[in-house]
């Protein structure tokens, strides 16, 4: 017998609503609720990082987090980037220029964890950045381009700011 | 050459960074039913029984079919042209459902369910009875007397023997003064890993089945899928969206026929069957595990005098790719190191692994591996440089294959090992490195690989296109060559592009989905055949094209077709450079003439009858800590002869994924088997160590271009051959490093342990 | 979808610990990362779950007024390591945690789920074992510590008590067990990311005022045995003994005497004990370097 539970929460900056199946992922949810299907999913136990979103600022594998756990928070997936005149973030931008795209099937995941680097405003060597971009395999590109991608736009905030 | 030779975007990039790019998945009715396949649990017998009346019982389970229930028809799954010879066709051994189980993971039943849930309980709640036979994991034990019998056509688990000689091999190896370096080499099973898993779904439509998959090769899957079902071909209509990688798992039918039946069998409902990863890994295809055998007779100045090569391939439970694959490795060898006197034999055997089929490098990067270790051996023994001995050695320059008609034209190994060792400072580090004793050491090591490009002449090489004029002046364009995410599409654009003389690339759409309705006849993508092949096509089709706008416009301008030409994407006149109409403006006056209206179109097929080589070579900086048993590459340089790249940047893409690929097939990939069960150990992505941003290096990419004679837009293969060559110049550098061949892949830490203790560097 | 039985949800420690009480067939879930992998493969099918994952009181670290560092057992990886307290004084520990799987799974994971799963490789117990954490219960008794070497009691199965409505609530490190002892963690795994550990080498030590001597070395393994295990014939053989090469190359040997690695399709024996040896001695010297001592 299907248990289901209200939830709200805040998702790309809009406040939701739904009844949800208690047994759902969060990437249940997202996809089949809210459409927001640039979560992938590529292994559905948290080892290839497809699905990943923005929960409260932090980075998660949405396939392995229980859908009724989302309920008051806040949570971002890539749809939610484009800017308000549909136009691309500069992470987006930098994925396109490095050639950083191959399948696209891993993209989604890694720009949201790429999001969560950029947002600490903080400067990374190479290594670090390896190890905070490690939660996601990609079968294209042999991270090459991600890495220049990710590293482009962090030395051009950092010289903004 | 305006558009084509550039690194522009790609085309498909802004949809797939936003996230909006729709993969099978994301194009699913919300009707579909879920189909879950049980798998055996046994690695060999037979189904005497399943008990289905359990799942039957579970609330939202609609229906169970089993193995016997599916027609009586065996087909071959393999991403094969057709060949109306039959002796060409590949070998039709398995059923949608099998009775006869080859493998623990075979497909015995399947659950209809209207959720996931459901499908899921109703799967283990099946109960099952086998009639066990023994079974078979290693080629030679396969090959003995009395082992397990697999197939009830291959006699001795053959599947297939050939031989290739030259010279006279026994007569030669008599010579006294010939040094003997003999190997066995070995590559392990290992599996694609694109991060999308294959899946697919079905339903009928005024009579005919639709199949939305993730698949490589749309018009052959509709081939197989009406050769599976027992039904005419055009029954079945196969929509090919994006796919999120393939590297030739999906060059085979997969589960397309399986969900086209249970569609039929559920009165053209939609059903869905989406391979969870473990099924991906087990249940899909592999890459095959080759040992080889090499012997090599060198003279004491340095050259090869014979060599003998014998390759045993590991084709698991059913035939899918085959025998090519190992009889392209065998072929491998008298090209790279041409010898007087040579003898060589491959074999493909059955055994009760899981089925290996189609994986990017299609059994190079497992004869680079054996050959460029047993070349590193030669050098060694003659206490010479493994870049000079190879400068010596290598397949000269001129050099034709008689069978392909395949021509080194411009020496290309030598100049991507010249440059390549000025790149790397290979010379003074190689120097630098030698003689070290520490726990700690650094080395280089290098590897060569060539490649053909598509499959000419051992199959059917032919490409379809059709363009369209659009009423803007813009050109749409659709072929059988499918994007697979190596950025086919955008190549595509470029050449269209150039052919007619648009201004952008961006003024081509290309219609990237294949819809077996309505997409020219195409076999797909493999082979590393995309641009070469398909680019006779749009050549071809391109100007027929032009040609139709020169007359229309010739009709309109007054002007005779001589002197007129589309630049930039305007009619101009030849004789003073001025601009007479835009394409828009002419296709508008052709589409709403009164009286002779004509949308503007052409399409056309090209039969390819050629095949050119492709060359390139990896160079690797690694330290190896030898009481830890563990190698950290610090620097790893791929090289490409691929002709003329008509993107640059996306080619350099192709090679880091080619070369990461080639990482992790060196250093920590490997399906692992338990020996009492057959059963694969590690089917998930946890287990199976596939390589992470942490285990790269900077990636680095450069190539010589020599435009290929052969082709259209003077390029040919790179989407495989970056793949073939990184494994064995990581063997030859910790060869280098600590003198101990490792012959064994992956170069994981037990297999260095291992090769360590043996050698007396790791003490008991 | 999961394959789930019904789904409680408790608010504070002690709905859990009703909930446990009122429903003791079903599973304890804290960030998801194993029950749910457990329950998709079938493990944990149809099992209902009590989930405390949203109890915020089980969240972060304090100093506790006797000095013990006190770990909620809700708090994440990635928190632990970012967590001033432990980048002060337990620096060893952050870095463990900092190798469990990926980024994603650092912040999803809490340190209560990975040890009262039980298992030998997780990256935050063997360290645990070697600062001789305590373990907080609270059921319907109130609370209960033991130290952590009693927590396990076999492969998977920890000392957590269904009848008494039990579930962790902290992780406890004593002030004479961290203070003035600095350590580090090798994971040896077959990659540098989304791994499991093939073996966990945990080591700190305290040093003399001058540097010269052990006072007090500690070693601690996962994956050498069922549970995670310390090595006490290598601890009693080096304390008190002087810094020296000779004697932390000995001190590695001694190991060899703890240690009850198998062999299975992970590794082999014999590769694991090679390991163990390899890495007492690497860690103890980095945590003699991280001492201010040489070696």
């Amino acid at each position: 017998m299907a248990q289901y539970q209200l939830i709200h929460f805040t998702l790309n900056g809009k406040p939701v609503e739904k009844y949800i199946d208690v047994r759902a992922s969060l990437t249940d949810v997202l996809r089949n609720d809210f459409s927001m299907t640039s979560v992938k999913k590529g292994c559905e136990v948290g080892e290839c990082g497809a699905c990943n979103v923005l929960i409260d600022g932090e980075c998660y594998n949405s396939c392995i987090y229980l859908g009724v756990w989302a309920d008051g928070k806040n949570i971002r997936t890539l749809e939610g980037l484009l800017g308000p005149d549909g136009e691309l973030s500069d992470i987006q931008q930098a994925f396109m220029d490095e050639t950083a795209v191959q399948c696209g099937f891993c993209t989604p995941g890694f720009i949201m964890t790429a999001v969560e680097i950029l947002e600490s405003g903080k400067e990374y060597s190479e290594e670090e950045l390896r190890k905070l971009l490690s939660g996601h395999l990609c079968r294209c590109t042999g991270y090459e381009n991600i890495l220049r991608a990710v590293t482009k736009v962090m030395k051009q905030r950092l010289k903004k700011s | 050459m305006n558009n084509t030779g550039k690194s522009v975007t790609r085309v498909d990039a802004y949809d797939k960074v936003t996230g909006r790019t729709k993969y099978y998945e994301d194009l699913m009715p919300k009707d579909a039913l879920y189909v879950r396949i049980k798998h055996s649990e046994i690695a060999h017998g037979y189904v005497r029984s399943i008990d289905t009346s359990a799942a039957e019982a579970i609330e939202g389970v609609v229906r169970v079919l089993t193995c016997f229930d599916v027609p009586d028809i065996p087909f071959a799954t393999a991403g094969h042209p057709w060949s109306m010879d039959p002796s060409h066709q590949d070998t039709a051994d398995r059923h949608l459902l099998n009775r006869h189980v080859r493998y623990y993971g075979d497909d015995v039943a399947v659950v209809i369910a209207e959720n996931e849930v459901a499908a899921m309980q109703g799967v283990r709640a099946l109960k099952v009875e086998y009639d066990e036979l023994p079974f078979v994991l290693d080629v030679q034990e396969a090959m003995k007397e009395g082992a397990p019998q697999i197939q009830e056509n291959s006699p001795g688990n053959l599947l297939k023997h050939t031989s290739a000689k030259g010279g006279n091999y026994e007569e030669a190896i008599k010579n006294p003064d010939l040094i003997k370096v003999e190997g066995w080499y070995e590559t392990p099973t290992v599996q694609h890993c694109h991060i999308e898993n294959h899946g697919c779904f079905a339903y009928e439509e005024n009579g005919r089945i639709v199949c939305v998959a993730s698949t490589q090769i749309p018009h052959i899957i509709r081939r197989v899928c009406g050769q599976a079902l027992g039904r005419p071909w055009a029954d079945i209509r196969i929509i090919k969206p994006y796919i999120g990688g393939g590297f030739g798992n999906k060059q085979d039918a997969l589960y397309e026929p399986l969900c086209c039946w249970c569609t039929s069998m559920m009165g053209g409902r939609p059903v869905r069957i989406d391979c969870a990863r473990e099924e991906t890994f087990v249940s899909n295809r592999v890459r095959h595990a080759i040992r080889f055998h090499i012997v090599t007779w060198l003279t004491k100045d340095a050259t090869i005098a014979a060599r003998k090569v014998e390759v045993f391939s590991n084709q698991g439970a059913y035939a899918s790719h085959g025998h090519s694959i190992a009889a392209k490795a065998m072929g491998s060898f008298a090209q790279h190191y041409p010898c007087p006197d040579f003898e060589s034999d491959s074999y493909t055997v059955y055994t009760n692994r899981p089925a290996a089929g189609a994986m990017r490098g299609y059994g190079m990067p497992q004869a680079s591996f054996a050959d460029e270790s047993n070349i590193d051996d030669c050098a060694k023994v003659l206490g010479m440089d493994p870049v000079d001995f190879r400068m010596k050695v290598i397949m000269p320059k001129d050099y034709k294959d008689n069978f392909s008609g395949n021509v080194n034209y411009f020496d290309s190994f030598r100049a991507c090992l010249a440059k390549g060792r000025e790149l790397f400072d290979y010379d003074r580090l190689y120097k630098e490195y030698s003689g070290q004793t520490g726990p700690l050491r650094r080395a280089v090591g290098v590897a060569t690989f060539w490649y053909n490009t598509a499959v000419y002449p051992i199959s059917l090489e032919t490409s379809s296109n059709r363009m369209l004029l659009n009423l803007d002046g813009t050109v749409t364009t659709q072929c059988g060559e499918t994007e697979i995410g190596q950025g086919a599409d955008t190549a595509f654009a470029q050449m269209t592009a150039e052919i007619l003389g648009l201004k952008s690339y961006r003024d081509v759409h290309v219609v990237s989905c294949q819809d077996t309705d309505i997409t020219p006849t195409g076999l797909g993508a493999y082979a590393s055949r995309q641009t070469y092949v398909a680019g006779f096509s749009i050549r071809q089709t391109g100007e027929q094209l032009r040609e139709k706008i020169l007359k229309h416009a010739s009709e309109r301008t007054g002007q005779p077709t001589d002197d007129i030409d589309i630049e930039e994407g305007n009619i101009v006149s030849l004789r003073d450079g001025n601009v007479l109409m835009s394409l828009g403006e002419l296709a508008k006056i052709v589409q709403y003439d009164p009286v002779h209206s004509e949308h503007i179109t052409a399409e056309s097929t090209f039969t390819i009858r050629s095949n050119a080589y492709s060359f390139g070579c990896t160079f690797v900086d690694i330290t190896v800590d030898i009481p830890m048993c563990k190698i950290t590459v610090n620097r790893a340089l791929n090289l490409h002869d691929c002709g003329n790249l008509i993107n640059p940047a996306l080619a350099e893409a192709q090679v880091h994924g080619g070369m990461s690929m080639g990482l992790g097939f060196g250093l920590s990939e490997q399906l692992l088997f338990d020996p009492k069960t057959g059963r694969v150990l590690n089917n998930n992505l946890l287990d199976y160590k596939l390589s992470t941003f942490m285990d790269h290096p900077r990636l680095e990419a450069e190539f010589i271009e020599n435009p290929e004679p052969t082709s259209p837009f003077g390029t040919k293969a790179l989407g495989e051959p970056p793949a073939c060559s990184m494994a064995p110049a990581i063997r030859n550098a910790v060869l280098n490093a600590t003198g101990v061949e490792v012959d064994m892949l992956p170069l994981n830490p037990h297999n260095l342990f291992r090769r360590f203790k043996e050698s007396g560097l790791i003490g008991e | 979808m999961y394959d789930m039985g019904t789904f409680y949800e408790a608010k504070s420690v002690q709905e859990a610990v009703e909930l446990r009480l009122a429903h003791p067939e079903a599973d304890i879930i804290a960030g998801g990362t194993d029950v749910l992998v457990q329950m998709r493969e079938g493990r944990r099918a149809g099992k209902s779950l009590i989930s405390i994952y949203g109890i915020d009181e089980l969240r972060g670290i304090r100093l506790e007024d006797d000095g013990t560092i006190r770990i909620g057992s809700l708090t994440s990886f990635s928190h632990i390591t970012r967590d001033p307290l432990i980048e002060k004084y337990l620096l060893c520990l952050g870095e463990a945690v900092d190798q469990v799987g990926g980024p994603q799974i650092r912040n999803a994971g809490t340190i209560g789920g990975n040890t009262c799963n039980g298992v030998t490789s997780a990256d935050s117990s063997s360290t645990l074992h070697a600062y001789d954490a305590v373990i907080e219960l609270t059921g319907k008794n109130g609370i209960r510590r033991l130290p952590i070497q009693e927590f396990y009691i076999k492969a998977g199965v920890v000392d957590l008590r269904v009848e008494d409505g039990e579930i962790q609530t902290g992780i406890l490190i004593s002030k004479d067990s961290y203070e003035n002892t600095n350590g580090f963690y090798i994971k040896y795994a077959m990659r540098n990311a989304m791994d499991i550990a093939t073996l966990g080498t945990s080591v700190n030590a305290r040093l003399s005022a001058d540097k010269k001597t052990f006072e007090r070395v500690r070693i601690a393994y996962g994956v050498a045995g069922p549970v995670p295990l310390r090595a006490t014939t290598a601890e009693q053989f080096i304390n008190g003994k002087e810094v020296t090469p000779e004697n932390i190359e000995a001190f590695s040997k001694e190991v060899l005497n703890d240690v009850h690695a198998r062999d299975s399709w992970r590794a082999a024996k014999d590769f694991r004990e090679h390991i163990a040896v390899e890495s007492a001695k690497r860690a103890l010297i980095e945590s003699v370097r991280r001492c201010g001592g040489e070696v």
